[in-house]
């Protein structure tokens, strides 16, 4: 019984190094943070460092692109999950069973997440949707169609489907697995019940792959509330700011325009809406993993 | 690929009530439509990777001509320019030690972590867990600058150790949590049987839980190196010429010069392509391993 | 040795100088540039500089030119010393030269012949009185227009064009069908690419960034005019995607023939008669920028210099690179393995005393010309309080301006108004202004 006792303190402290690493690296460059946030603080302007209290924070709020870069950021979340989740369930579905060149399929169909997403944007903007030289716009004329403008007319859609693209291999990926345990004898005595497929995927496939299903929302939420590359590649948050969300805001106020202050204001913002995310995260997924 | 798989083709059974040949007739044009289905859909995912090796073999000229040009003399002339130009091995080195530095101290780290939050949970710990992956929502461009000058003072800037330290970091929280995920999994008795045979827990750990999980925490790795490898943000702030990985290579080709196509896709073959093999050389072990415990 | 550095780099320093003493170890420059044609050019050819000094080891970061900006000024600001030449513009070298960040350029080489650099790229690069970077090469704008599309058109480009003549060729010469397009502009966000040349259509119909007591200008009837046009003049008869064009971009668009005129870098003129790279290069014509209501102003003056941080711990190597890369000789080598006419331009009177050269390049001339009517000092029609032709040389301009570059952006796009536009642009420049303190 000691024994057990003994183990059961040591194990406790296990988890301490990576507590300890994680509130280290939260704790210090963010309590640095928050001590800039409240400075005149530009990097082109040397020995200006005046304690300005919540200006910063005042002239972020009030900052244009403010509110389009918390919207974007939200619309750019909810449609890409939306989109990976949907069409991840499909093709997950669709080859599920067996059919000639089974496994090439699948290594295709999971190749885009091995690609940086950099080299991913770069691709996608220069390769097929460049309006004059692309693929798709040679498609589009081929058809005696006027090409699509995508990074003009529709930044934000393009900027939807590139990071899809990106992340429909992680949910295909996930939901394939978690297909492949489903129990086959319940889906063969619905079939016999004279289930149709809709009620068969309503019924039996869906609420297995509940928990799979969190577990890509929860990943794939976490990495695109702060996703930056794609959109710093193709459209520099632009035109004006229709595909700024608050990660480039950010980093424009902090590398383009140098202002290390008002950056940092933006920061501790994106900060406390991370947490506010997660709070809800650990609502919807908390309980789902309790569950088990 | 799956041997647990019921294949209906062999449960005639099910057809007693119809004639048998329909039935037949019905199956195979069903599956005939799933194969070119997934195969349409694959192609059509896969086929802007195609797209961008096809246009690397390309003259700078054939790249940017209308009507894109599909049959062409191939040419390796734009790998040549790309390896003239940077050293390549050097981007790639760098790469390979960053990444699997990162992930191998990751696992050293979260696998303890993970054990104690699997198998001796309080009531904090679900807390705890979300705490961790509420650290990875946080833009790192609001601490750039704070750890831009940690990293001077240590004179960690534009080291591998510098950015190793960095990625082990931000990869943590996922990586713990994955692992979580597939001890929790295992039964307990399993593991109290072992206790009471007088294992410690090194041993409970190395012998047992590790061997068990072999398949998750594989898939784990994984899922720690390609991030690594993609990571383009640290590694283009906090290196300069010693400890640059391929993104930064990239971050040289990412503006036009004149007609760069071709040699933008020669750039980004040559940047994907280490992952992108590894990843299917080890596919199987990723399908394996991300399960998810949907395994009961 | 600067006072800031940390003890771990004077340890650093300390260890370097104990195994100098005990060994000649190379000593490494690391030189941070941007991946323009001409700079990937000396990169190539600095093998030849590295033969020459066996102690000198070149180390390259080629970057795109914002990602370039971005590392460069977070690494002077912060002291850190990563890199030992840095490749700066005409809007940096004199803010930071002034900040006490960059070596001071005054024991050069008789060779070197400084006197020989253009005196307005000199003054460019200097901060009171003191030289702190030299220029790699020089550039004013430039009208290029395709002398075959404008001869079978029955047209003739004078040889300083209005904005309102060069929207009636656009108008004649628009042919989307065909993949030909009126005129090709900046229109990609950012402070160096669409406001530059932005800011010179501004002050050819008469506006500027601000009064004599810096109160903002952007709402000004001038900002207003210089926008509707250019959103017409590039929304109806420029290429699709303008709005993400940025000076690469259009280069390969007239390159392979797609523009009929292209207001832009005269630097470029090497490029669109090179018939290794153009399509067009026989049937390119070269006219002054356009002016408007003024000619002042209405070409822009920029150089790309190399400059040596005081961070630097490998001064004088880098110093003995950064004089090669700019001078004479360097030009006789590029002229030597790539045509004289490939030599970087706009920087030296002998390149244009050279009657090879003069013969060789055909865009000699106007370049010349662009370049000795730019003035920083005096580029606006009413006066200003500022120097700088297409930028505003003081350091909070490199902010606002990329903000209101993406405002001019989205009115280009056409989702923003224009009005609306210049009304979000002009309360963010009034607010930084402010901010700094230059209306007190």
């Amino acid at each position: 019984m000691s024994q057990v006792n003994r183990n059961t303190g040591i194990a406790r402290l296990l988890v301490a190094p990576s507590v300890l690493l994680l509130l280290v690296w939260m704790a210090v460059p963010l309590g640095m943070t928050l001590y800039f946030s409240t400075i005149n603080f530009n990097l082109m302007v040397p020995g200006m460092k005046a304690f300005v209290g919540l200006e910063n924070y005042y002239y972020f709020f009030t900052d244009p692109s403010f509110i389009d870069g918390l919207t974007n950021t939200l619309v750019l979340v909810g449609m890409v999950l939306i989109i990976t989740v949907g069409l991840g369930t499909l093709i997950a579905i669709l080859v599920d069973h067996p059919f000639p060149g089974q496994g090439i399929v699948r290594v295709l169909l999971i190749s885009p997440f091995f690609i940086m997403p950099t080299v991913n944007a770069l691709v996608w903007k220069n390769l097929l949707m460049n309006p004059v030289s692309g693929l798709f716009a040679f498609i589009a004329n081929t058809f005696g169609l006027q090409p699509i403008d995508w990074f003009t007319d529709i930044p934000m859609t393009s900027i939807i489907i590139i990071v899809s693209w990106q992340w429909l291999p992680f949910a295909i990926l996930i939901l394939m697995t978690a297909l492949q345990s489903m129990d086959q004898e319940q889906l063969e005595a619905a079939k016999m019940d004279g289930a149709g497929p809709l009620a068969v995927f309503r019924h039996i496939t869906l609420p297995h792959l509940a928990r799979p299903l969190t577990v890509v929302i929860m990943i794939e939420t976490i990495f695109l509330l702060s996703i930056f590359a794609e959109i710093f590649t193709t459209t520099s948050g632009g035109p004006g700011t229709q595909t700024t969300n608050l990660a480039y805001l950010i980093y424009s106020q902090a590398l383009l325009q140098f202002d290390v202050g008002m950056a940092s204001a933006g920061g501790v913002i994106a900060v406390l809406l991370a947490n506010i995310v997660a709070f809800f995260l650990i609502r919807a997924v908390g309980k789902s993993l309790a569950e088990q | 690929m799956n041997t647990q798989q019921v294949k209906p083709m062999s449960q005639p059974s099910l057809a007693r009530k119809q004639p048998l040949l329909d039935m037949r007739q019905a199956k195979i044009v069903k599956n005939i439509t799933v194969t070119v289905a997934a195969w349409l859909v694959a192609l059509t995912i896969f086929f802007p990777i195609f797209w961008m090796v096809l246009t690397s073999l390309k003259t700078e000229l054939n790249a940017f001509s209308t009507p894109p040009a599909l049959i062409f003399k191939p040419t390796l002339e734009n790998y040549v320019a790309v390896f003239e130009r940077s050293d390549y091995l050097k981007y790639a080195w760098n790469s390979v030690v960053v990444s699997f530095g990162a992930s191998i101290i990751g696992m050293v780290i979260a696998i303890p972590a993970a054990y104690s939050m699997a198998f001796y949970p309080t009531k904090r710990t679900q807390g705890v867990l979300l705490w961790m992956l509420s650290t990875k929502m946080l833009p790192p461009v609001g601490v750039l600058v704070p750890l831009y000058l940690l990293a001077r003072d240590t004179s960690l800037l534009d080291t591998k150790t510098g950015l190793t330290i960095i990625y082990t970091l931000i990869n943590l929280p996922i990586v713990i949590w994955m692992i979580y995920t597939y001890f929790r999994e295992v039964p307990k008795d399993i593991l109290e049987a072992v206790r009471m045979d007088g294992a410690n827990l090194w041993q409970e750990i190395r012998h047992v839980l590790i061997p068990i999980t072999l398949g998750g925490l594989s898939s784990t790795f994984l899922l720690s190196l390609i991030l690594s490898w993609n990571e383009a943000f640290w590694s283009l702030n906090l290196t300069a010429s010693k400890a640059a990985p391929l993104t930064a290579l990239i971050a040289s080709y990412s503006s036009p010069e004149g007609l760069f196509w071709a040699k933008l896709s020669a750039a980004s073959t040559l940047a994907v392509a280490p992952i992108l093999v590894f990843g299917w050389i080890s596919q199987k072990q990723l399908v394996r391993g991300l399960t998810f415990g949907a395994v009961k | 040795m600067s006072i800031t550095k940390t003890p771990y780099v004077r340890l650093a320093t300390l260890a370097c100088a104990v195994s100098l003493s005990t060994a000649t170890l190379a000593e490494t420059v690391t030189i941070g540039t941007v991946n323009n044609g001409d700079m990937i050019r000396m990169q190539a050819l600095s093998s030849e500089f590295e033969a020459a000094h066996p102690d000198i080891d070149l180390e390259w970061v080629i970057l795109e030119e914002n990602v370039l900006r971005q590392r460069l000024t977070t690494d002077i600001a912060a002291n850190s010393g990563q890199f030992d030449v840095m490749t700066i513009g005409m809007y940096e070298a004199p803010i930071w030269g002034a900040n006490d960040w960059l070596v001071p350029m005054d024991n050069l080489p008789a060779s070197y012949d400084v006197n020989d650099i253009f005196p307005s790229v000199r003054g460019g690069l200097s901060a009171n009185g003191t030289l702190y970077a030299l220029p790699f090469y020089g550039e004013s704008s430039m009208t290029y227009y395709r002398t075959d599309l404008f001869e079978q058109a029955g047209l003739t480009m004078p040889s300083e064009p209005t904005w309102e003549q060069v929207r009636e060729f656009a108008v004649a010469l628009h042919d989307p069908a065909n993949e030909q397009y009126g005129i090709c502009l900046r229109g990609k966000a950012g402070w160096g690419e669409n406001m530059a040349l932005f800011t010179t259509m501004v002050n050819a119909f008469g506006g500027r960034w601000f009064d004599m007591d810096w109160n903002a200008q952007l709402e000004s009837e001038q900002w207003h005019n210089a926008l509707e046009f250019y959103v017409d003049l590039l929304g109806n008869y420029g290429p699709p995607g303008a709005s993400s064009n940025g000076f690469n971009e259009n280069l390969a668009l007239f390159n392979t023939g797609k523009c009929a005129m292209w207001v832009d870098a005269t630097v470029a003129g090497s490029f669109v008669t090179d018939d290794s790279q153009s399509q067009v290069p026989d049937q390119v014509g070269f006219a002054a920028a356009p002016k408007q209501v003024t000619h002042k102003g209405s070409g822009w003056l920029w150089a790309w210099a190399l400059a040596i941080p005081v961070s630097s711990d490998a001064k004088d190597a880098a110093q003995e690179f950064v004089t090669w890369a700019t001078s004479k000789e360097y030009s006789r080598i590029v002229a030597e393995e790539h045509g004289i006419a490939a030599i970087p331009p706009g920087t030296r009177k002998s390149t244009y005393e050279n009657d090879a050269y003069l013969e060789a390049a055909s865009f000699a001339d106007m370049t010349l010309s662009q370049m000795q009517k730019a003035d920083p000092n005096d580029s606006t029609l009413e006066p200003s309080p500022y120097t700088g032709v297409q930028f505003v040389a003081i350091p909070g301009f490199s902010g606002f301006a990329t903000v209101v570059g993406q405002q001019v952006a989205g009115a280009l796009s056409g989702n923003t108004s224009v009005d609306q536009a210049l009304s979000n642009a002009n309360r963010v420049v009034d607010r930084e202004i402010r901010r700094a303190g230059y209306q007190d």
